[in-house]
């Protein structure tokens, strides 16, 4: 078997993994123009729900095919719970103030969360790795990789597939990119602008904890995950041009690839390869590689 | 003048303010040493971020029973007395997390703010790098407890800094004399190793080691994952298609355990074998995802390596009874800082006390004991500490690198067995001292490239 | 003739540091030391956000800036600092100039994270680096000052939080000189509409380049200062975590003066250094609590508050 096999199916397992981890970062920015740092948090929290969860779920000795529908159901609670708290009771207050702003909004709550969790959870590592194993597993020439990695695979495609049809074929869809394209026009129009910030908001904070839910089953959870991933999800909106889905898929798609070359022939240079990627990129392509046409206000 | 009056007034609002914020915090610190007051002991240990979990809490866990247990005087002999020579003490603790910028701050905070008598502490060794300079300057006696690097006493030498723990060079040595026991004909190697200071330097001492004892065996490849990558598949794919014997790994903490959960349903283990060297604190953790057989070290005699003996059992009943857990190696290491301070308080009290015995007989008795009763001051107890040999739960612990102020310790290595869902360690070995060790004067790395030649201790 | 009020205020400041600061205890002049050093670098910051560009990966210039006056002694033997700083601003300087003609181009959350990217570069580069300790970084040594030997001696660290206040005085007041001047009102006519401004014939890349290097250079100076004052450095300046605490200590402060940064980095290093103390298990909570509190109550940023007061006894 070929090196290049190789990085292609590890690069492919590693884009999916990342792709999931932006797409509620994306879709947040897309619609509310929030670059949401909190992200981490919701990503920690998922993680920390699902390992206590499903943790217990295994302990009780119930179906273990089960605990993949409890992984879910973390993510579902964590974004229900944590994504109408955090946007009604803190963001919807800081609307139209400066975009740096909001970043530090985030910033700071994701502080307070990341102390949160250690509060709750304690600084003990969680475990939950049963999930990852028992799909059994295949494989390619001389690698075995766990059946697990098709499952986030199969979860992206969905994911990504259900939102951007979402997006272009439904009337929330249309109502959204309304929206994005000019608040104030939609909000004459008769659109509730605050209901579908709610909505985005918290369907974003879903998608982050289900990144965090998925991700339990192959690490420790502990505290600090959070902030390792936040930098790797910004990356990749940024690469994909911010807000746009197509962009993020394929941007994950390229840092994986690239991440896993490097890995199988230069693995020294492991460390810098997601910002080189960057760089180039946006050298390239100063908006990201798909980004949306702007109107000149003069 | 009216507009340069109107123009200070912002600036009087925030001088009055920050004088407030000073006089308040003034106050509210502890005024100077009266006599009976209990000592007060600076601890600096990660509370946050993720060496909180493996390292910084269980020492601080430690530290806490390792200080009640000293107040109630209920440590097995010779630290039988309560706190240090009768008077109690008492911890400020501080998270060592954000750097060491913030940690020179803190730590200067620790000293004029907290008034600590003395500072134990310090995991990264990023810190204990950058703390020396500030304790030789402030003058406050620091014990470093838990870091390994070998530079902060081979590239300077200092008179308030004392490391009661050995410096991480006997980590690659031992480590690679027992998998060279086991595998005389070793052919090749990988190593997977965080990209940062404590993975770089244990990969580099490791290869160095290994071309000296076996220059036979190739590194197929060395996969160097950034600190908290997470995501191990690539890696792991690399390995298993170099196919090395066995894989070196320096990785600690989540980073490890992530590594282990990934690469084991994978079979990775199946076609190479495994050495950590910074693996005990996370043995129980990983029941059912760690082959038999990994060769796995604690970074010193601690945890399951350490020899039965009273301080020993009494070292795990306190742990035990906060946590019911058995102390690893980081909590062996605060225990090593206490007891090595404590020892070098006494002996200096001691002396102090032998010394005023003759004084008595010429000046009179009260002049004399008055003198005996005072206690030591820093400079009595550093020299009291130099030099030092002092007994541990780990066995004896000499201070003999560093112009006396590096310890010294021998190290052992075992490999894991799984039984009844619980990790084993057999075929433990120890390496005396001046097997792992450098000598006084020589620099680790030139020490090893010199072929390992044994020191006289 | 009319004196300027800014300017009164900052020589006071200047000079109730320089007299009162040998009567405080140490800590509170090294706690003034590391908030001016954060000061002078969020002063470019400043000057940024008032052109309407926020960096993500100032940590550049201020770990660039640390490192060029560090490895002069390692490198070539020099301890002198003021050869030091000297290193720091031209590095910066060239670095910055050379980047600039890239990143000019850009805007909003791009240049951000253009900046980032570059910063973590930088990072890798030195974390690869292990002659210069990779993330375990290096002691820095100073041992003369001008020609007069300063180490080890009683007034070292007076002498070098001197010169920080000299340093951060003469940044201070040249950027409230450059602010006035017409070059300096462009800044935040670019933030508001660049077409304008170009249509009006003033170049908005020419402005942008320049005050691109300003601040990288002002950002050095801190990088520089902080690593004579502190001794150590290492990569972890450069990391982006870095580089966010200097966004969060502009907004926190305001951009209104050149007053607010160095406020805003003393108030900001007091809190940190006291929820440190005072709750070592949830400083993380309380700074992000305090943070989300200034950004309801006083959207101006902390300066607003000393404006407000200095206007109602006016």
């Amino acid at each position: 078997m070929t090196t290049l096999v190789a990085v292609l199916v590890d690069g492919l397992i590693y884009s999916s993994w990342l792709f999931i981890m932006a797409i509620g970062l994306t879709l947040i920015y897309g619609v509310m123009k929030i670059l949401n740092i909190a992200h981490g948090s919701l990503f920690a929290l998922g993680a920390y729900t699902a390992a206590s969860l499903a943790g217990h779920w295994f302990e009780q000795g119930y179906l273990p095919m089960g605990s993949y529908a409890i992984m879910l159901l973390a993510a579902i609670l964590v974004g229900i719970v944590a994504g109408p708290l955090l946007e009604r009771g803190l963001l919807r207050f800081m609307y139209g103030r400066d975009e740096i702003v909001l970043v530090l909004v985030t910033y700071a709550t994701f502080l307070i969360l990341e102390d949160f969790i250690k509060l709750v959870w304690g600084v003990d590592p969680y475990f939950l790795y049963q999930p990852y194993g028992l799909l059994g597993s295949f494989d390619i020439g001389e690698l075995t990789y766990p059946n697990y990695n098709l499952l986030l695979l199969a979860m992206s495609v969905a994911i990504g597939g259900i939102l951007a049809w979402t997006l272009t074929r439904t009337r929330y869809g249309k109502i959204l990119i309304a929206v994005i394209h000019d608040r104030e026009m939609a909000a004459s129009q008769g659109v509730n602008v605050s209901l579908v910030y709610f909505v985005t908001f918290t369907l974003g904070a879903m998608l982050g904890a289900l990144g965090g839910a998925l991700t339990a089953p192959m690490i420790s959870v502990q505290p600090g995950i959070g902030a390792e991933t936040i930098v790797l999800a910004f990356a990749v909106v940024v690469i994909g041009g911010l807000g746009s889905l197509p962009g993020a898929a394929l941007a994950a798609l390229l840092v994986g690839i690239v991440r896993a070359a490097t890995i199988h022939f230069r693995p020294e240079l492991d460390l810098f390869s997601i910002y080189f990627v960057m760089a180039a990129v946006l050298i390239a392509r100063p908006k990201g590689l798909f980004s949306a046409q702007e109107a000149r206000k003069i | 003048m009216n507009t340069v009056l109107r123009a200070l007034r912002p600036l009087t609002t925030g001088l009055f303010s920050i004088a407030a914020i000073i006089a308040v915090v003034m106050l509210a610190a502890p005024s100077a040493q009266a006599s009976d007051k209990p000592i007060r002991i600076g601890l600096v240990t990660f509370l946050s971020g993720p060496a909180a979990g493996p390292f910084g809490v269980p020492a601080r866990i430690a530290a806490e029973a390792i200080v009640e247990s000293l107040n109630a005087g209920e440590v097995p002999a010779p630290y039988g007395s309560i706190g240090l020579s009768g008077l109690p003490i008492e911890l400020v603790i501080i998270d060592e997390a954000g750097g060491a910028t913030k940690q020179v701050a803190e730590f200067r905070n620790l000293v004029e703010r907290q008034k600590v008598d003395f500072v134990i502490g310090y995991i990264s060794s990023g810190d204990c790098l950058a703390i020396p300079p500030v304790a030789e300057e402030l003058k406050k006696l620091t014990v470093l407890f838990d870091c390994g690097t070998p530079r902060v006493f081979e590239e300077a030498s200092y008179k308030y800094v004392f490391r009661t723990r050995p410096h991480a060079t006997m980590d690659a040595v031992a480590g690679a004399r027992y998998l060279l026991e086991t595998r005389p004909d070793l052919k090749s190697y990988a190593g997977i190793n965080q990209n940062y200071a404590w993975g770089q330097d244990s990969w580099k001492d490791w290869t160095a080691v290994l071309e000296v004892l076996r220059p036979k065996a190739k590194v197929t490849t060395s996969q160097m994952p950034k600190f908290g990558a997470g995501q191990y598949g690539a890696e792991i794919s690399a390995l298993m298609r170099s196919r090395p014997e066995v894989i070196h790994s320096s990785l600690w903490g989540g980073d490890l355990e992530a590594f282990m959960l990934q690469s084991t349903p994978r079979g990775l283990f199946r076609r190479s074998d495994l050495l950590l060297i910074a693996g005990e604190p996370n043995l129980h953790r990983l029941v059912g995802n760690i082959p038999d057989g990994t060769i796995v070290g604690a970074r010193g005699p601690h945890g399951v390596f350490a020899p039965k003996g009273k301080l020993n059992d009494w070292l795990r009943r306190i742990y035990k009874a906060k946590t019911g857990r058995e102390p690893n190696y980081p909590a062996y290491s605060a225990a090593q800082a206490f007891l090595g301070l404590k020892a070098a308080y006494e002996r200096a009290r001691l002396e102090k006390v032998k010394s005023a015995i003759p004084m008595a007989a010429v000046e009179g008795v009260k002049e004399g004991m008055e003198q005996a009763y005072q206690m030591p001051n820093t400079e009595e107890v550093i020299a009291a500490f130099e030099n030092l040999t002092f007994e541990s739960p780990s066995g004896k612990v000499m201070m003999k690198l560093g112009k006396g102020h590096q310890a010294v310790q021998g190290t052992a290595y075992g490999t894991t067995r799984t039984v009844g869902g619980k990790i084993i360690i057999e075929n433990i070995k120890y390496y005396p001292v001046e097997q792992v060790q450098p000598p006084e004067g020589i620099s680790s790395i030139d020490w090893i490239k010199g072929g390992l030649k044994p020191g006289r201790w | 003739m009319r004196i300027d009020r800014t300017i009164i205020v900052l020589t006071a400041a200047m000079a109730a540091l320089l007299a009162f600061t040998p009567f405080l205890p140490n800590w509170a002049m090294f706690l003034f030391t590391v908030s001016l050093c954060y000061g002078v670098v969020v002063l470019g910051m400043m000057l940024l956000v008032r052109t309407g560009l926020v960096s993500f990966g100032h940590g550049l210039y201020y770990c660039l800036g640390a490192y060029a006056a560090g490895t002069l002694e390692p490198l070539f033997g020099i301890t002198e600092l003021a050869v030091m700083i000297g290193s720091a601003v031209a590095v910066t300087a060239i670095v910055s100039a050379i980047l600039a003609l890239l990143l000019r181009k850009y805007r909003d959350i791009f240049f951000a994270m253009l900046s980032l990217a570059f910063s973590m570069i930088l990072y890798g580069l030195l974390v690869k680096t292990s002659s210069l300790g990779s993330t375990d970084g290096f002691n820095v040594t100073v041992k003369t000052l001008f020609g007069l030997h300063i180490a080890d001696t009683a007034y070292e660290r007076y002498l070098i939080f001197a010169l920080t206040v000299l340093i951060c005085w003469t940044c201070a007041v040249l950027m409230h000189f450059y602010l006035k001047s017409h070059r300096g009102r462009l800044a935040e006519a670019i933030r508001d509409n660049e077409l304008r401004v170009e249509y009006m014939g003033a170049s908005v890349a020419n402005t942008i380049h320049l005050h691109y290097v300003m601040s990288a250079v002002l950002a050095g100076l801190g990088g520089a200062l902080m690593a004579v004052s502190v001794g150590h450095i290492d990569p972890e300046m450069a990391y982006w975590t870095t580089s966010g605490e200097f966004v969060f200590i502009t907004i926190l402060s305001g951009t209104g003066s050149v007053l607010a940064p160095f406020l805003g980095a003393t108030i900001f290093e007091s809190i940190r250094s006291f929820a440190y103390e005072y709750s070592p298990n949830t400083w993380q909570m309380a700074l992000g609590i305090t943070m989300l509190m200034v950004i309801m109550f006083l959207p101006g940023g902390l300066w607003s508050l000393f404006k407000r007061a200095s206007r109602r006894v006016a």
